[in-house]
């Protein structure tokens, strides 16, 4: 049973947030108290994140590696992908995440394969650098790629390996794009610092050496969405019925020669801000092409994002397009709505997940007439909870001082006046550009945001809220599901998708629906309600 | 069987001394083992005549898992069995690692089985405990009395202290204990009393003062030890002395070692500023 929130404000969560505290030792309960906000959105209020996680709290966090070859360079089809480490960190960042991609008839795909240099205890002793030139050469001739990318795991900063030198010699000696990521997994506090990394390089070595003008009226990356699930397949057609050239999706359904060409656009639009504001930031200082930030995750926001775009190239014919695509679209959305809402209204939902995706959703979920009552970030920084004013006064770290910030200088050559323009005259005229708002602005008064939360607090939660739906990822899916609360995951989907665009939301709609109003978790008793899962005695008295 | 590890600043004699006093053993009859923990492999030289042997980490590179104890155990001076860890060129990879398997790979092929009536086994250390591979030989199982090797120089003093720190962490969690220090002798005024002051104020001897002499480094020229060149030279006496003191030694600290400025004190009270 939910407590009933309908038509009401939500129940002020201060009280959970003392229990939850009251039990950890006097310093860390400090520190977490930073990462918990009830939220008020006519306040300014601080949610302290990006932080080191505190030893021994189960949290939902991976690490660097994940982020730059799991998350970022991962859903690249084409760029032989080669992890230099021992086995395990390249076993489990094969193609987890379910990034599907298209590479078309003729179109190479390397995306199912795992390529590792296998390091060994005489590779970590002697150095690996050989193994990794041999591997490399290996690749080359049995797939002859376009590029190949190296991802350090942690042995190999340990031992100093020198990757980047690897690279380049490689490069020589084979005459195709080789680069490598200083992406060991102990670097900064989270997958974040790997987003950064993959950010840099990908700019670094890839970026801008394709100067070739793909046709179309209008050109646009679309940054920050990694097509889980099919999400991009589906705004990749909006796209073209709108004749906008898609140039590329980072990453996506993505080729490495898209990301050569992808500085020969009009506009970036950015989806996850987290993981990429970084390459629209850079292309930016460096070619002058603005960025806005667009939510294709819920109907209306679909909507509102495809108005925007239309709005940015000041084209009537465009724009009568983009209504035609949401006037047309939104006759199934609303079916669906009414068809589900019976189920899902005032139902209550939380989710944790990502470094955007815990907002991103809550948008589906109130289409549906769902309430979020708590949710927050893994992996996020201040500016994904407060909005981006905050950035000039987040505290720079040593963790965070750590990731090389690259230092960019305009192109002369290829420097866009015509869009800084362009830009300038559409500020004045109220379209918001370089914008992320944040989660707290748009979540309801006492909503209770937690950055990277713990199993502790999330059990904690459960039991105060007794919510309808868990968000979350793979870690969590047992643990909550034990509590008698189902779980959708938002990194993988499940089995699901796709859930972006209009479509996608009516996949969701249904999806939730399902899964609100299945009973099977509550109705079952788990064996320790009635014996114990584990006995256990207390230790001898010394120990 | 006593499991020995000598330990020092960079470039302050430990292999040489080493093998001069474990010649002073084997003169002695005890049966002994030298496992060389140096990248360098330089260890054994003196023992063995000069004879390069395959090091333990290169007969795994080549042989891989398939490797007798033979290949890369070599009998020198004596009767003592001598091996050499071995490891990377410098700068590339992990040489403390490569200790770890090193010593690993040495127990599994049974180099310190009963049935080889081993006295001693002695670990011969690359500098200062760098990092945790190289604090190997002193961890739980593994050598359990160390000698730290040092002279009346203030770098190989400092070294000396911070060996000692290493070892108190051990000697905590293990068995590890320290057996005194060797003053290998720079000609530095006051040197026996400056390290004869600093092994007390560490809770140890100075188990011995080696003299200067250039007898040592001919022996060396030839590839051996004092011992083996010239038996009747006063320096082969030396080493006789510091191999029975070892032999005899029943004193094993955890040792206390000093905070810098005590150190620094030290030496303005013992040494050249005096």
């Amino acid at each position: 049973m939910s407590k009933k929130v309908e038509n009401t404000i939500l129940p002020d969560p201060s009280e959970l947030k003392e229990e939850i505290l009251a039990k950890y030792p006097k310093k860390v309960a400090k520190k977490r108290d930073k990462s918990m906000v009830v939220n008020d959105p006519e306040v300014e209020q601080e949610v302290q994140s990006n932080v080191r996680t505190i030893p021994g709290i189960i949290t939902q966090r991976g690490c660097c590696y994940a982020g730059c070859k799991g998350v970022v360079l991962g859903p690249t089809r084409d760029i032989v992908n080669i992890v230099h480490g021992p086995i395990g960190c390249s076993f489990y960042a094969w193609l987890t995440r379910r990034n599907q991609t298209d590479p078309g008839p003729e179109g190479e795909n390397f995306m199912m394969y795992a390529f590792s240099t296998d390091m060994q205890d005489s590779n970590v002793v002697f150095g690996g650098e050989k193994k990794l030139e041999q591997a490399i050469r290996e690749a080359h001739e049995l797939f002859h790629p376009h590029a190949i990318a190296i991802f350090s795991t942690c042995p190999v900063g340990l031992i100093g390996d020198d990757v980047h030198s690897v690279a380049r010699e490689m490069k020589k000696e084979l005459g195709i794009n080789v680069f490598g990521f200083s992406c060991e997994g102990y670097k900064g506090v989270s997958q974040s610092a790997g987003h950064h990394i993959a950010n840099n390089g990908i700019f670094k070595h890839v970026v801008g050496l394709d100067n070739t003008k793909k046709p179309g009226k209008y050109r646009v990356n679309l940054l920050g969405e990694y097509n889980i699930g099919g999400d991009a397949f589906e705004l990749e057609k909006y796209f073209e019925e709108m004749g906008i050239t898609l140039v590329s999706t980072y990453s996506g359904n993505s080729s490495i020669h898209d990301f050569e060409n992808s500085h020969m656009v009009d506009l970036n639009m950015v989806m996850c801000h987290r993981s990429i504001n970084y390459i629209a930031e850079m292309m930016e200082k460096k070619y002058g092409i603005p960025w806005f930030k667009v939510n294709f995750i819920g109907a209306d926001a679909t909507a509102k994002s495809l108005r925007k775009i239309a709005e940015y190239f000041e084209d009537a014919e465009l724009m009568a397009k983009a209504e035609a695509i949401i006037k047309r679209e939104m006759k199934a959305v609303k079916a669906a709505i009414s068809e589900v809402k019976p189920k899902t209204d005032g139902k209550l939902a939380m989710m944790f997940v990502g470094g955007s995706r815990a907002h991103h959703y809550q948008e589906l979920f109130s289409e549906m007439g769902m309430k979020s009552v708590s949710a927050g970030y893994e992996f996020a920084h201040r500016d994904d909870y407060e909005g981006r004013h905050v950035i000039p006064d987040i505290k720079i770290d040593a963790d965070s001082r750590n990731i090389e910030e690259l230092e960019v200088s305009p192109d002369e050559a290829m420097w866009r006046a015509d869009l800084v323009e362009k830009k300038a005259k559409l500020v004045k005229a109220g379209l918001e550009f370089s914008d992320y708002v944040g989660m707290l602005p748009e979540m309801d008064k006492n909503a209770l945001v937690i950055d990277d939360v713990s199993h502790w607090e999330a059990e904690k939660l459960i039991e105060f809220y007794k919510p309808d739906i868990f968000c979350a990822g793979i870690k969590e899916k047992y643990v909550i599901q034990k509590s008698g609360v189902p779980l959708k995951q938002l990194h993988s989907y499940d089995y699901g998708g796709p859930y972006a665009g209009f479509k996608g939301a009516v996949n969701f709609y249904h999806e939730i629906a399902r899964m609100v109003s299945t009973t099977a978790w509550s109705l079952v008793t788990p064996p320790w309600k009635n014996e114990p899962a584990l006995v256990a005695k207390m230790a001898d008295a010394k120990y | 069987m006593r499991k020995i590890a000598i330990y020092g600043k960079g470039g302050i004699g430990k292999s040489t001394t080493t093998q001069n006093t474990v010649a002073g053993l084997a003169e002695m009859g005890k049966k002994v083992m030298v496992v060389g923990c140096d990248p360098k492999a330089d260890s054994t030289r003196l023992l063995l005549g000069g004879l390069a042997q395959k090091t333990v980490l290169d007969t795994l590179r080549e042989e891989g898992e398939d490797v007798e104890l033979e290949d890369i155990m070599k009998n020198g001076y004596g009767g003592t069995r001598c091996t050499e860890s071995g490891g990377p060129e410098p700068g590339v990879g992990c040489a403390g690692r490569g200790i770890i398997t090193s010593i690993n790979m040495l127990e599994q092929l049974g180099a310190y089985d009963e049935s080889n009536h081993l006295d001693y086994a002695f670990y011969d250390v690359l500098g200062d405990v760098v990092c945790g591979g190289f604090a190997m030989p002193i961890r739980d199982g593994k050598a359990q009395e160390i000698y730290i090797v040092v002279s009346g120089e203030m770098m190989a003093m400092y070294a000396a202290n911070n060996i000692c720190k290493g070892i108190v962490k051990f000697a905590e969690a293990g068995g590890v204990r320290l057996g005194g220090l060797i003053c290998n002798s720079r000609k530095v005024d006051n040197e026996f009393e400056m390290i004869e002051q600093l092994a007390k104020r560490l809770g140890t001897q100075m188990i011995h003062f080696v003299p200067r002499d250039n007898m040592v480094q001919k022996a060396e020229i030839n590839r051996k030890t004092v011992i083996d060149y010239d038996p009747t030279h006063p320096q082969a006496d030396e080493y006789r002395a510091l191999a029975k003191k070892i032999d005899e030694n029943k004193l094993f600290v955890i040792p206390t070692p000093l905070e810098i400025d005590e150190l620094e004190k030290l030496l303005i009270d013992f040494g050249i500023a005096n």
